[in-house]
């Protein structure tokens, strides 16, 4: 084929996954910052003609009469992120340790039990939620951060394991028996040998865990309601009233929401790639 | 019972013994807390609800209340949840109409029979007792009076040479055929017919004000009965013809208020809130001060002259609530006619008293829309019908939204439609 | 000898102890709350205080078994599971195809791809409910601007489209994760044996099936499985972009779960139901790791 043509039509294929990935994502934006007037004009304007930063304002700066929601917006943003952040460091440490032991110690029943925590993901959160709310209720769990952060392990933690032990299954024996042979015990060599080398799989198995948990919504829904833990899931879905709905806050709510993580794969992107390659290739 | 607790107990246990979380804190000595459960946007603001609290925690120093705000959506599941536990996670808190028999059954809100007094009995509008009682017994205190009201656009109403609103659904249809031809809008009427309770009180507006009912004096549904069929048809009839907008099959109240408040419908039903919003916002409405109510229409040769659907809320005590009388005193500081009479600027009060003499004047000066949503209640109300207080509603409204969803949607005959339903009312019944 | 036996015995203690934490956590909130569950499914259980319970055995499970509202809503699941995850697999393919062949602009593209990823569930749902909105939303202003609708049409009325709409959310979330996985081994094959392949005659397409294909097996495992146990649990986006409607058209098996325990209050139903996805969930991914999964290759 005509190599010039080639890449023409590759350019064309790149352009068009390009549009289907940005043109929902720029019609949030874009949703965010029109006033309601606009958002409901026929035909429609795809560029604002009077673009406002009101919605945005009003959760960064909220004035007098802006609603509950918005003003403590910028609270369950940041119960979000140490929910998410907390999530994540626990399933890396206790996760990362149990995979190893799975992977290179000769624990009895090693494949069935991996099974059997995979097996566990499988449970949907709406079997649980009953008696974790009666667990979280009798030790005055509810609205803290910590009781989501306890439930949340409930999905991350089998996952995180399973990817984790992905990564470790790659990393070649050899090097590990040279590490042996120099003295190093099993907690020595895991600390210093495994978990540098397979730090893009960590980080790719976080950001996951991350990503995972900063989405949770049914969870966070019943467990809290209070500013205290109340997650930016269920603040967004807070914009919906009994019959007002605030489509304006909600996208703007939706883009702040999209942020964080967006940045985190951002600077993260390359472990991402590697991470994924590592855990892909053996799966 | 038993199996539940000792299932409960050792939930619990497992949960020590493996959480490894030590014992529980003490209960702590000093005022005792009421945890109050309600939702945003229930009327009044935020700022409102919390200054009633204030003004309460300071008039009661051995009781503190402590409030929680949830969304509409997440309400009922919370109330669900929290009532798993022992002792409940809340006192008190925000009941739907629709609920009240589904929770005084599952034993979950406290018969208040005997704590209402004569004076309330007197002077709280006898509607508003049949959304807290169930079976003759009260279960709660009714505080957001809400129903639903029939909207209409003037200016473009007289464009088509119309002065008056159509009284009967008929006459609607009549002049909503005048309207489409003269290519004033495209579709006259929207409604809320997604897949939601919002169907259901769109449809019991139509179908009570077409002389029918949804069960009879024994409970029986016979919603299927002749008038039900010929309801559902003319519905049906209604989207074919152009006069309803075909996107009220998926759409819900907000939706409704988008389409009506920029002038691309002339008639619609909706609740109270959305009177402010249409004629008063500019930013929100681009039909402000042309927006009228009047009195919902009903089918002509009924023999009904109007007929709407009572959505109220009330507030509960939890039946397990260990402070059930402090839980009480909160309940009736927040709906006494002195505390009602101060804060409605958002809320319409429950006390016929609120709306004599000074009192009317004032309700009516609190902000531009109450001056037309205040008289409109007074005459609205009368008319408002409750859904039925049965303990399986949930249950039976979805196989309802299905029955309406199909027949709408043309899968099945309005007929074959409806009879299912009341198939499966009758089941849920035994 | 007799060394060796020790530190067999000495590495499956400290597996044992490092393996600990993570049994307890994953005991404490996992399986202890599915047992109950699993207890609850036994009953005839209503939800409340003073609630009767009648030990009815399997009484649920041959109830729901032979209930058409049920099997109506495994098949839409099932429907749902499997359009979205092959059209998510096909186009993750494609797409990680596209970047593998380096065009201009390839490191942008990839960059991108993780942004649909980034967006909350919840958002995606309500961007895409607002997408469809009949009177307002971008896809009918944007099918009537380019002249293909002259009339704007009410998309979530439709029952035989509502499904495919929520689809084509899902994917628009879920295709970039698939791709980037899929693209990340793709990066990782040899180049050699394709080489080789293409000198002994063999065309683009014979390469792509005959060699590439089969190597990239356990990344595609990894992103079915993924993919599958999600896609057949779905729940958010429907709820909030149909709330299972119209007519029932969109109520899968989580709605439907969701439904009896929470809206209706069928204590033991609802946990025979959601028992009973986990078991499907469960069986699903071992079949998948049958078919897929080498004996040469180790989990």
């Amino acid at each position: 084929m005509n190599k010039a043509l080639r890449t023409l039509i590759l350019v064309l294929l790149v352009m068009v996954v390009l549009l289907f990935i940005y043109l929902p994502v720029a019609w949030l934006v874009i949703s965010s910052i029109s006033t309601r007037a606009e958002l409901l004009s026929t035909p429609i304007h795809w560029i604002p003609q009077q673009p406002t930063l009101q919605n945005y304002l009003n959760i960064f700066f909220p004035s007098r009469g802006v609603s509950e929601v918005a003003r403590t917006f910028r609270i369950t943003l940041w119960n979000s992120f140490v929910v998410a952040s907390s999530v994540t460091a626990i399933t890396l440490v206790v996760g990362s340790l149990a995979a190893y032991a799975l992977i290179r110690l000769r624990l009895p029943f090693s494949q069935t039990l991996l099974i059997g925590i995979m097996g566990t993901r499988m449970i949907p959160e709406i079997s649980l939620v009953i008696p974790l709310y009666i667990f979280a209720s009798r030790f005055r769990l509810l609205n803290t951060p910590t009781i989501l952060i306890v439930t949340y392990l409930s999905f991350a933690l089998p996952f995180a394991i399973w990817l984790m032990a992905a990564f470790f299954d790659t990393i070649p024996i050899e090097l590990e028996d040279a590490a042996r042979v120099d003295g190093c015990n099993r907690l020595q060599t895991l600390v210093r040998i495994i978990l540098p080398i397979s730090a893009p799989g960590l980080v790719s198995t976080g950001l996951f865990v991350f990503l995972t948990a900063w989405d949770e919504f049914f969870f966070a829904l019943i467990f809290t309601s209070t500013v205290a833990a109340k997650t930016v899931p269920v603040a967004i879905a807070e914009f919906t009233g009994r019959y007002v709905v605030d489509v304006g806050s909600m996208m703007t709510g939706g883009v702040l929401a999209a942020i964080p993580p967006v940045l985190f794969s951002l600077i993260f992107q390359r472990y991402i790639v590697s991470g994924l390659t590592a855990g892909a290739v053996k799966g | 019972m038993k199996n539940l607790k000792t299932l409960f107990a050792l939930t619990v246990a497992f949960a020590l013994l493996v959480g490894a979380l030590g014992c529980q804190p003490a209960q702590q000595a000093g005022p005792v807390t009421i945890r109050v459960l309600t939702m945003e946007q229930a009327g009044p603001t935020v700022e409102e609800m919390n200054a009633i609290v204030e003004e309460f925690n300071k008039a009661n120093p051995n009781i503190k209340v402590e409030i929680e705000y949830v969304a509409y959506d997440a309400l009922h599941d919370k109330i669900t949840t929290a009532m798993a536990s022992t002792p409940p996670a809340y006192d008190v808190f925000l009941v739907d109409d629709i609920w009240y028999a589904e929770f005084a059954k599952a034993g979950y809100i406290l018969d208040v029979t005997d704590r209402i007094t004569k004076d309330m009995r007197d002077k709280i509008f006898a509607a508003s007792w049949d959304i807290t009682t169930v079976g003759g017994k009260v279960y709660g205190m009714p505080w957001l009076l809400d129903e639903k009201y029939f909207y209409y656009n003037e200016e473009l109403l007289s464009q088509a040479g119309f002065s008056a609103p159509p009284k009967t659904w008929e006459e609607l249809v009549d002049q909503a055929k005048v309207i489409k031809e003269k290519g004033i809008v495209e579709y006259p009427i929207v409604w809320s017919w997604g897949q939601y309770e919002a169907a259901i009180c769109d449809w019991v507006t139509l179908l009570y004000g077409n002389g029918g009912r949804l069960v009879d004096d024994s409970g029986k549904p016979v919603f299927n009965d002749e008038i039900g069929v010929k309801t559902l048809e003319w519905m049906l009839q209604t989207i074919d013809e152009g006069i309803t907008n075909p996107a009220s099959v998926s759409y819900v109240e907000e939706d409704v208020r988008n389409v009506f408040s920029q002038g691309k419908a002339v008639f619609a039903t909706n609740w109270v809130y959305m009177y402010d919003l249409v004629n008063f916002n500019t930013e929100q409405s681009q039909v402000t001060g042309k927006v009228k109510m009047s009195l919902m229409p009903a089918f002509a040769n009924s023999g009904v002259q109007s007929a709407t659907i009572n959505g109220s809320m009330g507030f509960s005590v939890a039946a397990t609530s260990p402070n059930k009388d402090a839980a009480w005193k909160y309940i009736e500081f927040l709906t006494s006619e002195d505390v009602q009479n101060r804060y409605s600027a958002h809320l319409l009060p429950i006390w016929q008293t609120s709306y004599q003499g000074e009192n009317l004047n004032k309700l009516m000066g609190y902000t531009p829309a109450n001056a037309t949503t205040v008289p409109m209640f007074n005459e609205q109300f009368p008319f408002a019908h409750v859904r039925p207080k049965v303990p399986y509603y949930p249950e039976a409204s979805k196989a309802l939204q299905l029955a309406l969803q199909l027949a709408l949607t043309k899968q099945k005959t309005p007929q074959q439609a409806l009879d299912e339903a009341a198939a499966k009312w009758v089941e849920l019944a035994k | 000898m007799v060394r060796k036996l020790t530190l067999r015995q000495y590495d499956a203690l400290i597996g044992f102890i490092l393996i600990l934490p993570s049994l307890i956590i994953i005991l404490g909130i996992s399986l202890q709350p599915i047992l109950s569950t699993l207890y609850f499914s036994l009953f005839e259980a209503s939800r409340g205080i003073n609630a009767s319970q009648t030990f009815i055995g399997l009484g649920n499970y041959v109830a729901l078994l032979t209930d058409a509202v049920f099997w109506a809503a495994i098949g839409r699941t099932l429907y749902f599971t499997l359009v979205s995850v092959v059209l998510e697999l096909v186009l993750g393919l494609a797409i990680a195809q596209l970047i593998h062949t380096r065009p201009p602009g390839w490191r942008f593209l990839r960059t991108s791809l993780i942004i649909p990823w980034a967006v909350p569930t919840i958002v995606n749902g309500t961007m895409w409910r607002w997408i469809y909105n009949a009177d307002y939303g971008a896809l009918n202003g944007l099918l009537s601007q380019l002249g293909l609708i002259d009339k704007y049409i009410p998309w979530l009325t439709k029952p035989e489209l509502a499904m495919n709409l929520v689809i084509l959310a899902d994917i628009w979330h879920s295709v970039p994760f698939i791709a980037l996985i899929l693209q990340a081994a793709l990066a990782t094959l040899p180049a050699d044996l394709e080489e080789a392949a293409a000198v002994d005659g063999a065309n683009a397409l014979q390469r792509f099936l005959l060699i590439r294909l089969p190597l990239l097996r356990p990344a595609i495992l990894v992103a079915l499985v993924i993919r599958t146990v999600e896609a057949f649990r779905v729940f958010d986006i429907i709820y909030v972009i149909t709330n299972g409607g119209p007519a029932f058209s969109t109520v899968t098996i989580s709605y439907l779960t969701y439904l009896e325990t929470f809206s209706f209050g069928h204590i033991g139903r609802g946990s025979a139901l959601s028992f009973l996805i986990s078991l499907f969930t469960l069986v699903m991914a071992f079949v998948y790791i049958r078919i897929l999964y080498r004996p040469e290759e180790k989990l």
